[in-house]
């Protein structure tokens, strides 16, 4: 394990010596690292800062083609968001607001809230602690744990929901909700945790402990203050998901803004209502992003300097070695044990229904391929919008890439009903219920996962290599396709297994979009769910663990390796 | 903060690290290649298939074939198709779904709808399509089958099969003496904590439409809002009525309304000896005691009108009324046509009791939506 930590550190080590060196070889090698940094600082959100005038300078070559493909895809994004102002517009704020400030609303604000505080919090704790424990103590079985702990991210909520809800009917309404979504999202902590405790210095918590501050108060002050970063992204990122949550919350019975949402698509034949509530999700949304945005932009930075990456001495566990190995083999049980285990009960134990449905093999077949196609148009539409905003940043360019967050807010339902109006309304129906219509209605839900990945990644390799291409006198479109894309190449495959995973599992689009007859693993396994018929139910919940586990894997991967600095950002 | 970063980078820089530029990245990339690549290979070779199948997904042969958006259950739908296609030679395509989101979704698509028949759990998703003029007449040879009551008023679609709302309860939990016998009761505080209910169920809202005709929208309201005081300390919501008949089947909440086919659907997945709970009916014409109507109707869009039309046709003769009494489709309802009788349920349609509301006073149900919804339980 060490020797293996080591060499991948050399390697990193060497190739950030070889971006210096290679800067030296042009001309203006401090003028490179400048602007490096000041990209960096203006990534990191502090606005108060004035834009130097090099990257004002910078910005004024925005190639149109590029900036025409950024504005397109963010425009293409904003379509939902257009579909619920030109809803709400429709029936008059007066009735927007009569239609948000209904009984029920108080208690979804109440719900959605509760469970939101709650979850995060519980994923912060057990995420850090479990990261901390697997990179930072002499915890036995290290890289098995790393691996275990990680796995529950390949499972879906709503399987880890009905593998609860299915054996005991203690999993129900909040308790329900909180102890599954915990199990199901803390891995979105532990990732950037893990990763950013790895890359981060030591030396500071040695230059604590030697000044005679204790263990707790060390790690209290220091390391937590190393992975602060990390944490908070992590628990942006699973507050946008409980925010987005459906299946899960259906199985339980527990209400939150997105199942009532979908409940008033299904009982009132009223789009506009659904549409009110959506607007109060996506201020939610716009909320958590703000909060995330104004911690950060106080924020450390995670460690002293890129070179200063070493293992960290490992603190013995000593007694406390048997409480924290059954703790990890409680979360393990819990978080994979439970919903795997159920799934294979019910395969043999769930009886014969009378339900046809597909075949797995069908309904694999048009789920990887839903899934494949909207993760690969989501790799390359983020391509642009990352270049934008980390190479030719500015406050417009930062708020085309900022302003795509907000569709992580926006129902499925709602981005398949938007894409229906646009359809009907300007292109005479094209498209409808056909496969590009429902990978589009994929592409937008999912796009700021890979959109993440390729800014995390373009965002660390050096703008020198595409100087020195362009210096040497290749076209800008040479330049993207021979330096910056090999450059980026484990974000784009990132981004790819990210929204791949996302999208598997996608039931409220799917749904309205799916061309008729065509089932998904996911629609599928819903129809069976909703019947009772756990039996059959069961091997589809395994099929989607067993075809996110490939990607999921690669995403772990990723974020292994990635150093703290871009993964602290904004995942 | 800038600043700290660019210095470390300078002083990381002149560290005595060995300058081999072009030899740690090709490392990296062989070490990942093959992952990156076979992902890139079959998303690639993914989006192409996905390509040319559109490409050939319009000419799917010379078969005549209608398309159709049914709300009712997949099983009484696949049944119900498969009769059809045999003895029609006509493909149907199904798109299965929430009644009222389908509904919502032929709305939406206007003229342009591919949808020929829309089938549906409940008359009200019915009713507001035809009150958006989105129906065809239906042939009136088809409406002459069923009887008038359960047809729309206006002929724009047809009754196929009934059911009736019911309580399923837990011997064990409750006696059939301490149940209601009127819907009213329900407000009743002595079934706090007893009674589980589904305000989102599609079948739930034609008992508020009815108790709304009988006893006037003050009065539904504040019954209302006696029933979610009787279910407020619940720690979940139930959102459909098989998990309020699993529920009540498996001790966790002693009674429920429910429309009695879920019951005898449950009896059938996990059989006799499994079933700890029983149904009762309400006193006979009380406002809960509603026959709900499970319809199909023709899309005034449709281009395949007479293919469709031989499909409402279908529905209720005698060999599709057949279908839906036959335990293999699994529908448990009454065929409307009174010649087809059912095993299951084991009332006679002829003997069963229910108040007088008619589907044109159910109409689209959206009385009852807002009720539910001023009263905080949508």
């Amino acid at each position: 394990m060490t020797e293996q930590r080591t060499a991948e550190q050399r390697t990193a080590e060497q190739r950030t010596a070889g971006q210096r060196t290679a800067g030296q070889r042009t001309a203006g090698q401090r003028t490179a690292e400048q602007r490096t940094a000041e990209q960096r600082t203006a990534e990191q959100g502090s606005v108060s800062e004035a834009p130097s005038s090099t990257s004002r300078r910078l910005s004024l070559r925005v190639p149109p083609g590029l900036l025409v493909a950024g504005v397109a895809v963010v425009a293409v994004l904003l379509a939902p968001l257009a579909f619920l102002l030109l809803e709400a517009s429709g029936v008059g704020a007066g009735a927007v607001a009569h239609l948000i400030w209904q009984p029920l609303t108080a208690s979804l604000l109440w719900n959605t809230l509760r469970l939101v505080v709650v979850v995060t919090a519980l994923c912060a704790a057990i995420g850090t602690l479990a990261a901390w424990c697997v990179e930072r103590t002499d915890l036995p079985g290290r890289r098995a744990w790393a691996v275990l702990v990680v796995v529950p991210f390949a499972i879906p909520d709503f399987v880890v929901s009905f593998g609860w809800a299915s054996l005991s009917t203690w999993v129900q309404g909040f308790r329900g909700a909180v102890l599954v979504m915990t199990l199901a999202v803390y891995p979105l902590v532990y990732l950037p945790v893990a990763a950013a405790l790895r890359s981060a210095d030591p030396a500071l918590e040695e230059a604590s402990r030697s000044l005679g501050v204790g263990r707790v108060r060390t790690f209290l002050r220091i390391t937590l203050g190393q992975v602060r970063g990390a944490v908070l992204g992590g628990c942006v990122l699973v507050a946008l998901a409980l925010l987005a949550e459906y299946g899960a919350f259906e199985i339980l019975g527990y209400h939150t803004f997105t199942t009532e949402i979908f409940t008033a698509f299904q009982v009132s034949f009223d789009v506009q209502t659904a549409s009110a509530l959506s607007l109060v999700l996506v201020v939610l949304g716009a909320v958590a992003l703000a909060l995330d945005a104004a911690v950060r932009g106080k924020g450390r930075t995670a460690r002293t300097g890129p070179l200063a990456q070493r293992e960290a001495t490992r603190h013995r566990l000593g007694r406390a070695r048997v409480p924290v190995l059954a703790a990890f083999a409680a979360l393990v049980g819990l978080a994979l044990g439970v919903p795997v285990g159920s799934s294979v009960y019910w395969v043999f134990e769930g009886g014969v229904h009378a339900i046809a449905g597909v075949s797995l093999l069908d309904a694999g077949w048009h789920t990887a391929l839903y899934s494949g196609s909207a993760a690969l148009l989501d790799t390359i539409a983020a391509v642009p919008v990352a270049l934008l905003s980390l190479r030719h940043s500015n406050r417009a360019t930062r708020l085309l890439e900022r302003s795509s967050y907000v569709v992580l807010a926006i129902p499925g339902v709602v981005v398949a009903f938007a894409l229906v109006y646009f359809s009907e309304h300007y292109a005479s129906g094209f498209a409808y219920q056909s496969t590009p219509l429902l990978v589009l209605a994929y592409a937008i839900g999912s796009f700021p996962l890979a959109l993440v990945a390729v800014r995390a990644s373009l965002a660390h390799a050096s703008v020198s290599f595409e100087e020195i291409g362009r210096s040497l006198g290749q076209r800008r479109l040479a330049v993207l396709a021979r330096v910056t894309l090999p450059l980026v190449a484990p974000g784009l495959a990132a981004a790819l297994a990210l929204v791949f995973l996302a999208t598997v599992t996608e039931l409220t689009a799917t749904l309205i979009l799916i061309p008729t007859g065509v089932q998904t693993l996911a629609t599928q396994f819903w129809a069976y769910q909703k019947n009772l018929s756990y039996g059959q139910a069961a091997p589809f919940a395994l099929v989607i663990i067993g075809i996110a586990a490939v990607p999921s894997y690669l995403v772990s991967r990723y974020f292994d390796r990635l150093p703290s600095r871009a993964t602290g950002r904004r995942q | 903060m800038g600043r700290v970063d660019a210095q470390a980078t300078f002083r990381g820089s002149g560290g005595p690290l060995p300058s081999r530029p072009r030899q740690s990245r090709p490392a990296r990339c062989g070490h990942r290649g093959p992952i990156r690549a076979g992902v890139l290979v079959a998303v690639a070779a993914a989006l192409g298939v996905a390509l040319g199948a559109c490409g050939s997904a319009s000419s799917p042969g010379s078969r005549q074939s209608i398309t159709l958006y049914s709300g009712q259950h997949q099983q009484t739908t696949d049944a119900l198709v498969a009769g059809f296609e045999k003895e029609t030679g006509i493909t149907v395509n199904v798109r299965s779904g929430t009644e009222d989101t389908l509904a919502d979704q032929i709305v939406a698509e206007g003229a342009r709808s591919p949808a020929d028949v829309i089938y549906a759990e409940n008359s009200p998703a019915l009713e507001h399509l035809q009150s958006k003029g989105l129906l065809a007449k239906v042939d009136a040879g088809t409406l002459a089958k069923t009887p008038r009551n359960y047809d729309s008023p206006a002929g724009d679609w047809v009754g196929v099969s009934a059911r009736v709302s019911v309580l399923v309860y837990n011997p064990a939990l409750i006696s059939r003496r301490e149940l209601p016998t009127s819907v009213l009761q329900l407000a009743n505080p002595r079934y706090k904590g007893k009674l589980a209910f589904a305000a989102a169920e599609t079948d739930f809202q034609p008992i508020v439409t009815a108790v709304d005709r009988a006893y006037g929208r003050t009065a539904t309201l504040s019954w209302l809002e006696g029933i979610k005081a009787n279910v407020a300390g619940f720690t979940h919501t139930y959102t459909t009525d098989e998990t309020i008949t699993n529920d009540v089947n498996r001790g966790e909440v002693a009674f429920g309304v429910i429309n009695q086919y879920y019951w005898y659907r449950l009896r059938a997945e996990i059989g006799r000896s499994n079933v700890h709970s029983r149904i009762a009916y309400f006193a006979p014409h009380d406002p809960g005691y509603v026959i709900d109507v499970s319809g199909a109707a023709v899309l005034e869009s449709s281009a395949h009108k007479a293919a469709a039309q031989r499909f409402l046709a279908y529905m209720v003769s005698k060999s599709g009324q057949d279908v839906i009494a036959a335990s293999r489709s699994f529908s448990f309802e009454y065929p409307i046509d009174s010649g087809v009788t059912t095993k299951a349920p084991e009332l006679p349609f002829d003997r069963l009791r229910p108040c007088h509301i008619t589907v044109g006073e159910l109409g689209d149900g959206r009385s009852a939506v807002a009720l539910l919804t001023e009263a905080g339980l949508l």
